[in-house]
C-alpha cells in the first residue's frame, strides 16, 4: 500500500512539475477550495473530495498523503491531495481521485495567485490521462477527439451534441 | 460562462470553435474560418484545381508555387524523418500532405484567435483538438476520447491546460491511412490511436504515423516519451502516459 501511495505521490509531483504556471487571473487571497469536477466514481466507494486535506507536511519521500482511512482495496476510490507548492506566482495544489494506481480525476484544491496579471497562454498543465471508462453522458467534457468524422458523420457525433448544447 | 461558439463545415468535416474569454470579437472567428477555407482551397486533394492536386498531376512544379507550398512540403519531409518514415506526404500514389495540413490549419486558426486577444479557447477540427489556456480559471480542459467500438461512449478522458489531442483510426472514413512502405491500408491490431501533447501539428502527425505502425507504435512512443493511448481490435487499451 505504501508503495502505491508513493507511486501516486510521484505522479502528483510529476503533475505539479508540469503545471508551469506563469500567473493566474484568480484574485489574490486565501486558498480556494475547489470542487472536484465531474467524473466522480460510484458514490458508494468514493471519499468526499477535500476530506482531510489539511496543511500538515506530507510524509517524507512522498508528496502525497491519503485523505481517508487506510486504503484496504485497490477497487476503492480515494481522494489524495498533493503537496501545496509555493511558486513564484502563488500556491498550487492538485487533488487526484484514484482507484488503485489509476487516476480517475484531477482537480485543483488550491490555486492562488499573488500576481494580478492575466493568465498566460503558455500556462500548460498535463496532459493527464483519466483512466476510467465512462458513459459519455456522465463525463463532464468540453470536447471530443476521435477518428476524423465526415460532415455527415458529425451529425451523429458526441461533438455535435456538445456544440448544440453550447451554441443554443 | 461567457462563450463564443461556432461550427464550420470545411475540409470534408466540421470545425468547432469554443472561445471562453469574454469580449473576443466574432470577427476573429470569421477570420479564422476564412483562413481554413483558404488552406482547403490550396491544399485539398479533393479539389481538382488546388495547387496540391495540380502538383500531384505534374501540371506544375514547385518553382511555379509560392514559398508557402515549399514550406509545407518541407515540413512534411521533416516529419517523415522524425517518424522514421511512418508519416509521409507520398504514402499513396499521389502527393497528399493532408495528414500535416489539417493540424497546421488548426494551429494557424488558433494563432489567429490568440492574435485577436483570445487566451482561452478550443478548436476541434473533425476530432483533432487544440486547446489554449483553460476553459475557466480554475479548471482544466477535458477532452473525451471516443470509443471506436461505440461512438456514444468515451474510452477515456484527457485533462490539462493548453493541450492538444489527435486521434487516428479507421472508424469514420474507412481505412484512409496508408502504410508508406507498402502504399496499402495500414493494418495492425489498433482500432484507434490517440496522441496528446501541446501542439496539434505534432499530435496529429504522430497519431497518423503511430496508427500506420500498428502494435509496434507502443514501444516507439514509449521510447520517445510521447503520450499515446490506443484501443485494440479486441476492445482492450494501452497507454504510454
Amino acid at each position: 500500500v505504501r508503495r502505491i501511495l508513493l507511486a501516486i505521490g510521484g505522479t502528483i509531483v510529476g503533475l505539479v512539475a508540469l503545471l508551469s504556471f506563469k500567473s493566474h487571473s484568480l484574485a489574490a487571497g486565501s486558498p480556494h477550495a475547489l470542487p472536484s469536477a465531474g467524473l466522480s466514481a460510484p458514490s458508494s466507494t468514493s471519499q468526499t473530495p477535500g476530506q482531510g486535506t489539511g496543511s500538515s507536511a506530507p510524509p517524507a519521500g512522498g508528496a502525497a498523503r491519503s485523505s481517508a482511512a487506510p486504503p484496504s482495496s485497490a477497487a476503492v476510490s480515494r481522494t489524495i491531495a498533493g503537496q501545496a507548492i509555493q511558486t513564484q506566482y502563488g500556491t498550487v495544489q492538485v487533488q487526484l481521485q484514484v482507484r488503485g494506481t489509476k487516476i480517475l480525476d484531477v482537480s485543483f484544491l488550491q490555486l492562488t495567485a499573488d500576481d494580478p496579471r492575466s493568465q498566460m497562454i503558455n500556462d500548460q498543465a498535463g496532459p493527464i490521462l483519466l483512466q476510467e471508462t465512462l458513459a459519455a453522458q456522465n463525463a463532464n467534457i468540453d470536447t471530443v477527439s476521435g477518428a476524423t468524422y465526415t460532415s455527415e458523420g458529425y451529425l451523429q457525433s458526441l461533438q455535435s451534441a456538445l456544440d448544440a448544447a453550447g451554441i443554443k | 460562462m461567457t462563450a463564443l461558439r461556432h461550427i464550420e463545415h470545411c475540409m470534408g468535416t466540421v470545425f468547432s470553435f469554443d472561445i471562453r474569454d469574454p469580449g473576443v470579437d466574432r470577427a476573429a472567428v470569421t477570420g479564422a474560418v476564412a483562413l481554413l477555407h483558404e488552406i482547403d482551397a490550396r491544399y485539398s486533394t479533393y479539389q481538382q484545381a488546388s495547387v496540391i492536386s495540380r502538383l500531384g498531376r505534374g501540371e506544375i512544379t514547385l518553382t511555379d508555387c509560392d514559398a508557402e507550398v515549399t514550406q509545407v512540403l518541407d515540413e512534411c519531409d521533416r516529419w517523415r524523418q522524425r517518424t522514421d518514415g511512418w508519416f509521409s506526404a507520398y504514402a499513396g500514389d499521389a502527393l497528399d500532405p493532408s495528414g500535416y495540413v489539417k493540424g497546421w490549419a488548426i494551429q494557424r486558426a488558433s494563432d489567429l484567435l490568440v492574435a485577436a486577444g483570445s487566451e482561452n479557447h478550443c478548436i476541434n477540427g473533425g476530432g483533432d483538438v487544440q486547446c489554449v489556456g483553460r476553459p475557466a480559471p480554475t479548471e482544466l480542459w477535458r477532452v473525451g476520447i471516443t470509443d471506436p467500438l461505440d461512438h456514444c461512449r468515451l474510452a477515456t478522458v484527457v485533462a490539462g491546460s493548453g493541450i492538444a489531442v489527435a486521434t487516428s483510426g479507421s472508424a469514420e472514413r474507412g481505412a484512409h491511412i496508408l502504410d508508406p512502405a507498402t502504399g496499402q491500408s495500414a493494418h495492425g491490431d489498433l482500432l484507434s490511436l490517440t496522441v496528446t501533447g501541446h501542439s496539434i501539428v505534432e499530435c496529429d502527425v504522430y497519431a497518423t504515423a503511430g496508427f500506420a505502425m500498428g502494435a509496434a507504435s507502443r514501444e516507439w512512443f514509449k521510447a520517445r516519451r510521447i503520450s499515446a493511448f490506443a484501443v485494440r481490435a479486441d476492445g482492450s487499451t494501452w497507454s504510454t502516459f
